[in-house]
């Protein structure tokens, strides 16, 4: 006889091959214990209530939520981004996509040499990993709490960077605009500026 | 270094890390260690330059016959030896320790800034200060700056912050190029690479420093910021612009080329390329793309029309007695295409590739010593002299110069240059520069002495000069020499073994010859080929002037390359014509049916270089646009008479089955020299040449390159400056009946009776301007 067992080849299975178990069917409970699964739900109703109201009210997420992105700006309102693509890089999902460019003297986004001039990312493919806010070097990409991303078509889900860059809040001017005076990208990254000076408004 | 197989070079064994190794004698320690796969890491290390051991980065521990060096020793400038035991890094802690410190105090004055460098991801200083550096750094002083970027010259930017000092830029200008405009000044810890105030980097090769800097200190301006090396899709390309013929990678994101590099070729370009191969190749984007046919209607005016119109429109004008314009910078299969096209869809070898001055002698020249010519980079490397006929190696095949000056530098090659005005390249190869008459070369050609292992390089130029060729040959024939004809665009040498010419078939078969006809005649399925021999493109055009030929196929021309661009345009306004193009341009204004077909980066196929070796490439770029044979073969199937060339893979194929022919060929032509021009005052003989960087259509949106163009000025003798009381600087006036050009005036060697100028340079037009470009006489006045 030989020592090991052929296993059976596809074909060979039919249904008759498996067991049948048999369901029971029973017939409707008695009123008792019809009531008694009622009583779960009457009593439910004098409890406190875990949900919310959504979207009518919101709770706030937890401090940390990984949610929709922001370029953030400096507070004279100048670019964090260089556009050094390290983000890009670190993404898992291939979300994101930048292009630098140089900065001139007569077109400063953002202090030092380089901004990023095309600031894409996909929310179609974002797995909200947070990887490139680790590997952002200049903190310019940060998470907001933000989650609420739906929308109706594909091409919306695709975030600009108009919609990505955080708002100018009090102090902060629009670039493009100059460094604020006698002072260097390096002054910028120690976030020694903390208002736009008087002559940045002359901007081109 | 060139493996010079004449040569039986000694062997040496020695231990590198307890492995023996055999190495030929004179190697060094760090290139020893790379054939058993040690990587010892380095930064000025480069094999094609001369060792500098500047950055002390490869230290390692040696022993020769039981002595060991006190201290750890640089491996990149010590030689092999019998005897001798290395320990690298990997067994020596002396070693990984003295390269750690080294890696350390490199980077003690280098900025963090990888995240705004255009090296960072490719940088050898990223990758080993991860392979062989310190985790943490000791030093938390403030590093030094400097004044960011400096711009060298217009298309190459310095951050000197970022410089390791490793002298590879300095030392390939000097060494590989001749250019030694860029070099380290001050000393210790000011040391930095810099350029003399006046005079920037414009070297025609700048762009390999850029390539070779282990840091990002030397980047491109126009590559500044553009992208990260791994956006980067990279398709391993050859050049379009010169027959050198340089192996090229094309990197592109998202369909856009944004930078080219030297490929890496021992036998070509070695790791090498020119500045215009390099950065120039935004024409491409840079005009206004053709993207649908366009067909002339009976108002004259150009309307959009779908393929099938276009094409039938097309088929309809050729089929009344077409003859075939392709420019030399067709692919070596599409001029197959034409060519083919011609003889089986037209029914005439009115075919030339020659978009430019030519002559009748140049065609039988080609013919008898060109199309089978066996000349190749490596005699250039063995020769014992090199005698430059008509050709200007510099500007008009780069890596030939690259090849003579890397002999000269070794060897002291000697270089004979015959011309009428000296040039930079020759001052540089201190060549023997045979001064004569623009017009006269050939006498002083059949005066040279050569031996068997010279050779002889002659331009494309040449045709301007009758009997120049004939001469040349002669002096082939004489001596034994090698010859090789240098063109100056990339298509030429494939363009005439395709057979885009009118006396030859494909693989060198002469027309007139019944034997050569069946031969192709069998190959392309048809019953017989046209016999007579075809008209070149001079005929051509005046034969459409005076009613002889009624349609013209026109692929990648420009009317203002050639001898009479008025002739040129007059036949265009006349004969009905068809235009293949990837831009609207001179050709396209006067066409009847314009056909828009694929650039370069946008299809493959392959160039012949002057050697006539094949450099294939594939398609960078994804497109719609199509091949030109392939839109020939949709007008031969119109016109009912199909060559069958749907793919130039299919093209490839049949030109791989055509076989070299071994019938007789044709005879050397045999042209005697015009007399010498008698000027007289003010008269001058004019004499030119195109320069590298100049207006070419192949050059256009590409500005910081064109940046580095030499200054375009008329060059005349210290005799005429004189007698014309001229001096530097001061403008003059070049005309003759057709019109004038003013330049600035610059006294060199230049023959007295000669004026030189730019042929195609900014305000230096000559065949738009003067109609003529060289052995015509004009008039030189101040301006």
């Amino acid at each position: 006889m030989s020592e090991h067992i052929e296993p059976m080849k596809k074909k060979e299975i039919s249904v008759n091959d498996v067991e049948f178990a048999q369901i029971e069917q029973n017939g409707p409970k008695n009123l008792f214990t019809q009531m008694q699964g009622f009583w779960v739900t009457f009593a439910t109703m004098f409890k406190k209530v875990n949900t919310v109201n959504y979207p009518e009210v919101k709770e706030p997420t937890a401090e940390r939520f990984h949610g929709r992105h922001q370029l953030n700006r400096y507070d004279d309102g100048l670019e964090k981004c260089i556009g050094c693509e390290l983000c890009a890089w670190a993404c898992p999902a291939d979300a994101i996509f930048v292009e630098g460019a140089a900065n001139t003297d007569e077109h400063r986004m953002s202090p030092g040499e380089r901004y990023g001039r095309v600031y894409q990312i996909n929310y179609l493919r974002c797995i909200f990993c947070g990887l490139c806010i680790e590997a952002c070097p200049t903190r310019a990409l940060t998470m907001t709490n933000e989650y609420e991303l739906a929308d109706e078509t594909r091409a919306k889900l695709i975030f600009e960077k108009d919609d990505l860059l955080a708002p100018l809040r009090a102090g902060m001017l629009m670039p493009p605009h100059p460094m604020y005076p006698n002072t260097t990208d390096t002054n910028y990254y120690k976030n020694e500026i903390k208002s736009s000076h008087p002559s940045q408004e002359v901007s081109n | 270094m060139t493996p010079d197989t004449d040569v039986i070079v000694e062997q040496i064994t020695l231990v590198i890390d307890g492995f023996e190794v055999t190495v030929p004698k004179g190697t060094l320690v760090i290139r020893a260690a790379e054939k058993l796969g040690i990587q010892i890491p380095r930064f000025c290390d480069h094999p094609l330059l001369d060792p500098v051991g500047a950055c002390r980065q490869c230290l390692v521990d040696i022993e020769i016959n039981g002595r060991a060096f006190p201290k750890p020793q640089a491996s990149c400038t010590i030689p092999v030896e019998p005897g001798m035991i290395v320990k690298t890094q990997l067994t020596s802690p002396v070693a990984d320790k003295a390269q750690k410190g080294v890696m350390e105090l490199l980077l003690a004055n280098h900025p963090l800034d990888c995240p705004v460098c255009d090296k960072g991801g490719e940088c050898p200083l990223q990758n080993q200060a991860m392979s062989n550096g310190n985790p943490e750094m000791r030093l938390d002083g403030v590093k030094r700056t400097f004044e960011k970027p400096v711009a060298i010259s217009s298309s190459v930017l310095l951050d000197r912050e970022r410089c390791v000092l490793c002298a590879r830029c300095t030392r390939f200008s000097d060494q590989i190029a001749s250019d030694p405009f860029i070099t380290l000044n001050e000393r210790g810890a000011l040391q930095q690479v810099g350029i003399y105030e006046e005079d920037p980097f414009k070297s025609y090769f700048s762009g390999n420093t850029v390539q070779i800097c282990p840091v990002g200190a030397l980047t491109g301006t126009s590559y500044r910021f553009r992208a990260r090396p791994f956006d980067l899709v990279s398709t391993p390309s050859a050049c379009e612009h010169c027959a050198s013929g340089c192996d090229l990678r094309t990197d592109v994101r998202r369909g856009k080329t944004l930078r080219r590099l030297a490929g890496d070729d021992a036998e070509v370009n070695e790791e090498w390329n020119c500045d215009k191969g390099r950065w120039a190749f935004k024409y491409v984007t840079a005009t206004d793309r053709l993207t649908v046919p366009q067909v002339r209607n009976e108002n004259g005016e150009l309307v959009t029309a779908s393929w099938p119109e276009a094409i039938a429109a097309a088929a309809a004008g050729l089929s009344r007695g077409a003859a075939v314009l392709v420019g030399g910078r067709a692919t070596y299969e599409d001029a197959y295409g034409y060519s083919k096209f011609a003889r089986v869809a037209l029914g005439t070898n009115d075919i030339d590739f020659r978009s430019r001055t030519s002559s009748d002698e140049e065609r039988e020249f080609l013919a008898a010593r060109v199309v089978n010519s066996t000349t190749t980079y490596r005699d250039i490397d063995k020769a014992d002299q090199v005698l430059l006929v008509g050709f200007e190696p510099e500007e008009e095949s780069p890596i030939v110069f690259l090849r003579i000056n890397k002999q000269f530098k070794k060897r002291a090659l000697k270089v004979t240059s015959i011309g009428s005005k000296e040039s930079i390249a020759v001052e540089k190869l201190s060549a023997n520069f045979v001064c004569v008459q623009p017009g006269q070369e050939a006498a002083a050609v059949a005066t040279q002495e050569l031996t068997a292992k010279s050779v002889i390089l002659v331009g494309e130029r040449a045709a301007e000069s009758a009997g120049l060729l004939s001469a040349t040959a002669a002096l082939a024939d004489r001596t034994g020499a090698k010859l090789a004809w240098i063109p100056r665009r990339a298509g030429e040498r494939g363009a005439l073994a395709a057979g885009a010419i009118g006396n030859l078939l494909p693989g060198g078969r002469p027309v007139a010859d019944a034997a050569a006809r069946v031969d192709i005649a069998s190959l392309w399925n048809v019953d017989s080929l046209p016999s007579e021999i075809g008209r070149s493109a001079d005929q051509i055009v005046s034969d459409i002037n005076s009613g002889k030929i009624s349609a013209l196929l026109v692929g990648g021309v420009d009317p203002l390359d050639g001898p009479n661009p008025d002739a040129t345009v007059a036949a265009l306004e006349k004969a009905f014509v068809v235009s293949l193009e990837i831009a609207n341009s001179e050709v396209t204004k006067y066409a009847d049916v314009i056909l828009p077909v694929a650039a370069i980066t946008e299809k493959s196929g392959s160039f012949l270089n002057w050697e006539g070796r094949a450099r294939a490439f594939e398609t960078a770029v994804d497109s719609l646009n199509r091949s030109d044979l392939r839109i020939l073969s949709m007008i031969a199937d119109e016109l009912g008479h199909s060559i069958s060339l749907g793919t130039v893979a299919n093209a490839a194929k049949e030109i791989a089955s055509i076989g070299n022919w071994d019938g007789a060929t044709i005879s050397t032509p045999n042209v005697s020299a015009a007399s010498a021009h008698s000027v007289s005052g003010d008269q001058a003989v004019l004499t030119s040449w195109r320069r590298l960087l100049d207006l070419g259509t192949l050059q256009k949106g590409e500005e910081n390159l064109a940046g580095t163009a030499r200054r375009t000025v008329a060059v005349i003798s210290p005799k005429r400056a004189a007698a014309l009381g001229v001096v530097d600087g001061q403008l003059l006036k070049i005309s003759n009946s057709n019109g004038w050009v003013m330049l600035p005036a610059l006294v060199e060697n230049i023959h007295d009776d000669a004026v030189w100028a730019p042929r195609n340079s900014a305000g230096s037009q000559l065949l738009a301007n003067l109609g003529v470009a060289h052995n015509s006489v004009v008039t030189v006045v101040k301006a």
